[in-house]
């Protein structure tokens, strides 16, 4: 088992022929997922070359659906295009959209977010702005490098990307059932607690990482999911506690306003809930190989 | 981007959001002349991004063109909260009988978008929030369908704005939903909105918010609204590259690729200066997932380019680009700045981390300290910083 994809997800790219989702549709397909095809209305019934393999573009994501059997599309449209082909697929009934694109304006995301919810939410959104989601051996949907960790008991979930494949470097001895990044962005579409409700479920997951930094109240929120509702033991981490308010530290949602949103909040909020918080992110893969020894 | 209250009123104007003719100056003279051409009683208030203007006696009341001079050079140059007054906004005075609140806000927590609105406008919205709690009423407005004249009504309705005005306030909301949409804004506020003893509603003050991501839709804004005097040198250079940096007030140079690991590089960095007299980051430096040689080069650039800073440390994993293509990137940096003298400490870890590792040693940069940890590096790039001069 994993979470939100596994061994059996059929993925199509939105914007494969651009120069990121080329080079990663390549990577995607070098570590075994199950790339199915690509989506871009003029170049529909082409094919595209990926190494030497003849991957299928069709015109709309309900095409691509019908044709192949896709149940998952990773999005590396760019920002002035992103809003449409993400409601296309909501449209489109997808069960699961990644959306990788860093810098789509947050008028876009809330009304793409607000469809999902009007349509009763039939398709879950990962992203945007986020690294994708990998269940290591099984499929890889984005961009996070298959290399770094293979399978295993932990599962991960993380607003950073490049917290996430440090965190997966430093405990890649034990291993991921699912590494999730759920991206930096104010208005995003899967939440901590939603990975967290998952892992939780999956029998294949020991325990969780989860990761957060300033801006916003995901992560007291997930704190007070996790007291309510998960059993399995968490670990946290959370950056940015020197981060000075008003700025905007590199990610969109990254921004201490007002006095809240603080790293500080964040790590009392977790502890209280009985989560064990590194201070840096090599102390906090140590208090998870503990929990696992 | 934050706005000046005067841009925000040029988009409510824009928009249909009534507010009253206003100038811009930057000296008394200018003042007294913009005073004459508006040819009314006018106000003569601070151009500032902070909120207090009033209490801090940046806000005036002039009778005449002579008056508004004179209340301009007290103004200008003024110091609020950090905030030095360079530009007033003389606007026409209103006579104000009632003073209500307004706002349409990005609401992170629930994903969507929220109107706040009070018949009890005029104080600071964190202080009635606090005082008067039930005063100040939250509508969440689906992004989807947005604000109609219905749904303003509702908004009217449940701030208990007074029938006499409730229509006209709705009015208002539905032209503030649109400056909010239009302008791709995550906060329009007018505090106060005020009913004028003739019974006109007006926006007084305002407050916009503007989203960068959507910067590309609102070149010609972005541009024009930029505030060019405020902003740190060393910021305007990196934004002219590309570079994702935000200038701190430590010696320790920070540049890292990913946004989570250099918020975190800061903290640790700032821990492991505890130890050394309180060393800090000096900066946040996001060279992003590519690092080639010419993004670090700029990157450092910056960074050697900043006087406060003493040490830099260089933070990289290793996940699309390769660790040995990011060392060749130092390499070749370090040469192509020339002269460099500060030390750098580089931590390598993750993809092809011993192979850059190598490169690193193999090029024989006295001012290059390579470090296998993160944590390990911070402290060495600290305790560098203690030493330097």
């Amino acid at each position: 088992m994993s979470i939100f994809i596994n061994e059996t997800s059929k993925v199509i790219v939105q914007g494969i022929t651009g120069s990121e989702g080329t080079k990663h549709s390549k990577r995607m397909l070098a570590s075994g997922t199950q790339l199915v095809g690509g989506v871009n209305p003029r170049k529909a019934g082409q094919t595209v070359d990926i190494d030497g393999t003849a991957v299928p573009i069709f015109g709309s994501v309900a095409e691509a659906m019908d044709k192949t059997g896709a149940d998952v599309t990773v999005g590396f449209v760019p920002p002035p295009f992103a809003k449409d082909s993400v409601l296309e697929a909501i449209d489109a009934g997808i069960p699961l959209a990644v959306v990788i694109t860093e810098g789509i304006p947050v008028h876009d995301s809330a009304v793409f977010w607000a469809h999902a919810v009007a349509t009763g939410n039939t398709t879950r959104i990962i992203g945007p702005n986020c690294p994708g989601l990998i269940s290591p051996g099984k499929s890889n949907v984005g961009i996070i490098p298959a290399s770094i960790s293979g399978p295993g008991r932990i599962g991960l979930v993380s607003k950073s990307g490049t917290l996430t494949y440090q965190m997966m470097y430093e405990l890649r001895d034990i291993g991921f059932s699912t590494a999730v990044g759920i991206g930096g962005d104010p208005v995003i579409g899967t939440t901590h607690i939603d990975a967290l409700e998952a892992f939780e479920a999956d029998p294949e997951t020991e325990a969780i990482v989860m990761i957060g930094e300033i801006g916003g109240d995901a992560e007291e929120r997930a704190a007070a999911y996790i007291a309510e509702h998960v059993s399995k033991p968490v670990v946290g981490y959370v950056a940015g506690f020197t981060a000075p308010e008003g700025k905007t530290m590199g990610h969109a949602g990254a921004i201490v306003s007002g006095g809240s949103g603080t790293a500080d909040a964040k790590k009392a909020a977790l502890e209280k809930a009985g989560v064990q918080v590194g201070k840096t992110p090599s102390e906090t893969a140590r208090l998870m190989s503990e929990l696992l020894s | 981007m934050d706005l000046f209250e005067f841009q925000a009123k040029e988009l409510f104007a824009a928009h249909g959001v009534p507010t009253l003719p206003g100038i811009t100056v930057t000296d008394a003279d200018a003042a007294k002349a913009a005073a004459e051409k508006i040819g009314t009683d006018t106000v003569v208030k601070a151009q500032v991004k902070v909120g207090g203007r009033g209490k801090a006696g940046g806000v005036k009341f002039a009778p005449t063109p002579d008056a508004a001079r004179e209340k301009a050079q007290e103004i200008l140059g003024l110091d609020i909260k950090g905030h030095v007054v360079g530009t007033v906004l003389v606007t026409q005075a209103s006579d104000i009988e009632t003073e209500y609140y307004v706002s349409f806000l990005l609401d992170r927590s629930n994903r969507t978008f929220l109107a706040m609105a009070s018949a009890e406008g005029g104080m600071e919205i964190e202080q009635l929030a606090v005082e008067r709690p039930d005063a100040l009423v939250r509508v969440p407005v689906d992004a989807g369908t947005g604000v109609d004249l219905a749904k303003a009504r509702e908004i009217a309705e449940a701030a208990h704005m007074p029938a006499e005005v409730s229509e006209k306030v709705a009015a208002v909301l539905v032209s503030l939903w649109e400056t909010f949409v239009a302008e791709d804004a995550t906060l329009v506020e007018v505090n106060p909105l005020v009913r004028t003893p003739t019974g006109d509603i007006l926006a007084l003050d305002g407050k916009v918010t503007l989203d960068d991501n959507a910067a590309f839709r609102h070149a010609e804004e972005f541009e024009r609204f930029a505030d060019s005097s405020t902003v740190d040198p060393l910021e305007a250079a990196a934004k002219a590259k590309h570079l994702n940096y935000v200038k701190l007030e430590g010696a320790v140079g920070i540049i890292g690729n990913g946004a989570g690991l250099v918020m975190s590089t800061l903290d640790v960095v700032t821990y492991a200066g505890e130890e050394f007299g309180g060393q800090k980051p000096a900066n946040f430096l996001d060279i992003g997932g590519g690092a080639s040689a010419q993004v670090m080069a700029d990157g450092l650039s910056i960074i050697l380019g900043d006087p406060a800073v003493k040490s830099v440390f260089v933070n990289i994993f290793g996940g699309i680009t390769a660790c040995d293509a990011v060392a060749n990137g130092i390499v070749q940096a370090i040469g192509m700045l020339g002269d460099v003298t500060k030390p750098l400490v580089v931590r390598l870890d993750g993809n092809n981390a011993e192979e850059g590792r190598q490169i690193l040693a193999d090029a024989n940069l006295s001012i290059v300290h390579p470090v296998d940890t993160m944590d390990g590096a911070a402290k060495l790039a600290a305790e560098l910083a203690s030493k330097g001069n």
